[in-house]
């Protein structure tokens, strides 16, 4: 397998590419292996990459319907951030963002992990307070933030509109390490890495049932034949209902869509990423030149994988309430990805009644930040038996018990309201 | 996506509130226990095809309605009023 490197990329350069191999190879099934990851996106390829590196576990296989890659990982607004403010939310998302400051280090790999800073706009003084109270929570577990006021947000983002006098801007939270990767390359760098151990990635492999006997699991079914194994990990997200039911287990989960959308590539002129906090709206500049933005949930029930219109237009509306200055430029697509939302807001990963059968789900629409931390932490539940200290908090039991519900907005129970 | 309220007629999906599966109107007795509690406020069996869901027709006439959907297409197969008596009250 190539290592990459500058010298690499030079030689390469002056000799027509001629040099390069592929990133994985294209494996036949095997009949049995030590444990099997169904679902080959973020999640589940960095649960395998772990499941390698850190616990020796090679023998493995991430079973993937379709390819490497082209799911929500393939499609999602890119931002890296630990802000969150709930004990147990709190620490596993600083985890994860120092797994993404030497995520390229560690998988020899450019995911263009970019730490351009995250500000998180205000326009209330009760908002204001809530950030105060979310940035002391921030500074607590050892990440940074700053209180920006006013003229703080216009030295960082001197083209929002100032003026606007329903949504006046009060200041806004500026998180610095927060920033944005290129999520191909995520995948594309996990798996590599995770081949490059031994991991079987086998593509085109749609599970189609899940063997128990004895209330401990012993394979999958699948499109490319019988695979055995005593250990599964379910890490499918928005499609987790249909997955569990397989295996008799009905979630906490219902599945939303969450539109989002790409103008055509623009010279640079957004810096950061920015979130408005009067209507649901975040952007940032992709490294193309392209800006990319999204807003809420089309609040129903989908899979259809597209959004209607009233979503699309708000976050629009809101977008050039925010700054006007991109009302000029041409949008060229927009997609709707399938969430797996939990009824607190926040993620499981645990295991399950059944013995061997692991669940990794519940990221609503925030998991991209979550893939390094979210791996890390699922492998060592399914190589050890035990939680990650860091993950603890995400059992699949709180729900049913109400002890530790992790509500981070305080919205309330109903699935779509996170 | 439209949905056509018994009442006001076919209307745009932005006159109505989402309320989520209609397990919402089955709401178990206090001492029901812990299972049945589970089962009415968490767990959904989220199928990929129809299902019925509970909507509120918010900026019309406020009726609750009952809307059996397809979540992969989103056609609206029907539309009936939660007071019809074919539902248990909510």
């Amino acid at each position: 397998m190539v290592k990459f490197s500058g010298l690499r990329v030079l030689k390469e350069g002056l000799t027509g590419n001629t040099g390069w191999s592929p990133h994985w190879r294209d494996p036949e099934p095997r009949s049995e292996y030590d444990a099997l990851i169904i679902g080959g996106g973020g999640h589940g390829l960095s649960t395998a990459y772990y499941l390698a590196k850190n616990h020796g576990m090679t023998n493995i296989a991430v079973l993937e319907k379709g390819y490497i890659g082209g799911g929500n990982i393939g499609r999602n607004t890119t931002i890296v951030r630990a802000n969150y403010f709930l004990p147990g939310n709190s620490e596993f998302y600083s985890h994860s963002l120092k797994l993404w400051e030497g995520l390229e280090e560690d998988l020899n790999y450019n995911v263009m992990h970019s730490q351009r800073g995250m500000i998180n706009l205000f326009h209330s003084d009760g908002q204001r307070d809530a950030f105060v109270r979310r940035g002391n929570a921030m500074v607590n577990q050892g990440d940074d933030a700053i209180l920006l006021d006013r003229e703080g947000v216009r030295d960082h983002l001197p083209y929002l509109d100032f003026e606007n006098t329903r949504f006046p801007i009060y200041g806004g939270l500026y998180h610095p390490r927060g920033g944005t990767a290129r999520h191909d390359a995520v995948a594309w760098g996990y798996a590599r890495g995770a081949d490059q151990r031994g991991v079987d990635l086998l593509q085109n492999c749609e599970v189609t049932g899940i063997d128990i006997e004895n209330g401990g699991v012993r394979g999958v079914q699948t499109t490319r034949g019988v695979i055995r194994a005593r250990k599964v990990g379910i890490v499918v997200a928005g499609r987790s209902g249909q997955v569990a039911a397989m295996a008799g287990l009905r979630l906490p989960i219902e599945s939303h869509i969450l539109q989002a959308f790409v103008t055509e590539g623009l010279k640079p002129c957004i810096d950061h990423v920015v979130t408005f906090g009067m209507g649901h709206f975040y952007i940032s500049q992709s490294d193309k030149g392209g800006l990319v933005f999204g807003g809420d949930l089309d609040f129903y029930a989908s899979y259809a994988s597209r959004g209607n219109l009233p979503t699309a237009e708000h976050v629009m509306e809101a977008g050039m309430t925010l700054m006007p200055m991109i009302g000029k430029a041409k949008l060229l697509r927009s997609w709707g990805g399938i969430m797996d939302m939990t009824p607190d807001g926040s993620p499981i990963i645990d295991r399950t009644d059944t013995n061997g059968l692991f669940l990794n789900c519940g990221w609503c629409y925030g998991g991209f930040k979550a893939v390094p931390a979210s791996g890390d932490a699922f492998a060592h539940l399914m190589a050890t038996g035990r939680h990650h200290t860091d993950a603890q908090a995400f059992r699949l039991d709180r729900f049913r018990t109400g002890r530790g519900i992790l509500d981070e907005e305080g919205t309330g129970s109903q699935h779509n309201l996170h | 996506m439209r949905l056509t309220c018994p009442i006001c007629g076919a209307r745009d999906r932005r006159e109505f509130y989402y309320q989520g599966d209609a397990v919402a109107l089955y709401r178990p007795a206090p001492d029901a226990g812990v299972d049945a509690w589970d089962d009415y406020v968490h767990l959904r069996d989220n199928p990929a095809g129809v299902r019925r869901e509970l909507w509120q027709h918010e900026a019309g006439c406020g009726a609750w309605l009952v809307a059996e959907r397809n979540t992969t297409t989103h056609d609206v197969l029907s539309v009936s009023l939660v007071t019809d008596g074919t539902e248990r009250g909510a």
